[in-house]
């Protein structure tokens, strides 16, 4: 099973079809997150708005929980997609900032491997929406490799 | 009010049942079918039903960890509503979270915060995720900006 995901994961790499790693992820199918592979094998994430993902209704406003979601997902695809070995990497620990409300509107993201060690990798991340000038929400995270 | 209140001033403004009743309002907590199973000043506990939605990785069946995310997300600010003087809007400033071991499949996941501190303009908490009794997968830190409608 796990092999099958790695074959997978090989497989949307040399194809250069990032989106085919999401579609075997529930939860983001759940979001509704898709992704595209921008020059620089940099991926930009995008999460369509929708009624569910509302956290705060009187604004209204996305909850802080899909935009972590989001943010952390940014991140695992960006090292599975870096690495040069398939790998499925394992969050340690994540730090959200959460700078502005997230409104009713379509989320983007993108993240960059601040290091990358043998065993462990340092990643941050940023969500914006329409003003990628003005994110939402910024985020680092520790993960696991290997 | 128990001994270990986190407030300076005013007692806690909102009744915990008008908090039960907005939770179970939100369309990204109903989405994911979570349910308050106990709420008290300071602290909630949240409940999370196994749903095959929540998997992030999918050679294993392992939970993302965005679910956990928004489980101790929404336990913090519930903490910080049983505990605040009048009716606001707060919002995250930060949540930090360590996931302390992998979230099985096929468990329900409750997460508890506990808001041990309200200043005039932020709330403080912490937060733990468990599967069972005892098989704690995430520890948080939250901090809420309080009158937050200007954010």
């Amino acid at each position: 099973m796990a092999q099958d995901y790695l074959n997978r994961l090989r497989d949307a790499k040399t194809r250069k079809a990032p989106q085919d790693i999401i579609q075997a992820i529930p939860y983001l199918g759940f979001l509704g997150v898709t992704v595209q592979e921008e020059a620089d094998g940099i991926l930009l994430c995008h999460l369509p708005f929708q009624d569910k993902l509302i956290g705060n209704p009187t604004l209204p406003a996305i909850h802080g929980g899909v935009i972590g979601s989001l943010l952390e997902s940014v991140a695992l695809l960006q090292l599975m997609w870096s690495l040069d070995s398939p790998t499925l990497p394992r969050t340690i620990n994540t730090s959200i900032d959460f700078l502005r409300s997230g409104r009713a509107k379509d989320t983007s993201a993108r993240g960059r491997i601040t290091k990358q060690g043998r065993r462990v990798a340092n990643v941050r991340v940023e969500a914006w929406q329409e003003d990628s000038k003005k994110p939402i929400a910024a985020a680092q995270g520790h993960f696991l490799l290997g | 009010m128990p001994d270990k209140a986190p407030l300076d001033g005013d007692g806690p403004a909102i009744a915990l049942e008008i908090i039960q009743q907005f939770a179970a309002e939100i369309p990204f907590l109903k989405a994911l079918s979570t349910r308050i199973v106990d709420l008290e000043r300071g602290v909630c506990r949240l409940s999370l039903p196994w749903q095959d939605d929540i998997v992030g990785d999918p050679s294993t069946g392992i939970v993302h960890g965005g679910v956990i995310t928004t489980l101790l997300d929404s336990a913090s600010g519930m903490a910080v509503f049983s505990v605040i003087p009048r009716v606001m809007q707060i919002a995250t400033l930060d949540l930090r979270i360590d996931y302390l071991r992998s979230a099985a499949p096929g468990s329900d996941i409750i997460a508890e915060a506990d808001c041990y501190r309200l200043s005039k303009n932020v709330a403080f908490v912490r937060g733990r995720a468990f599967q069972g009794t005892d098989r704690e997968v995430a520890s948080s830190m939250a901090t809420f900006m309080l009158e937050s409608s200007a954010l």
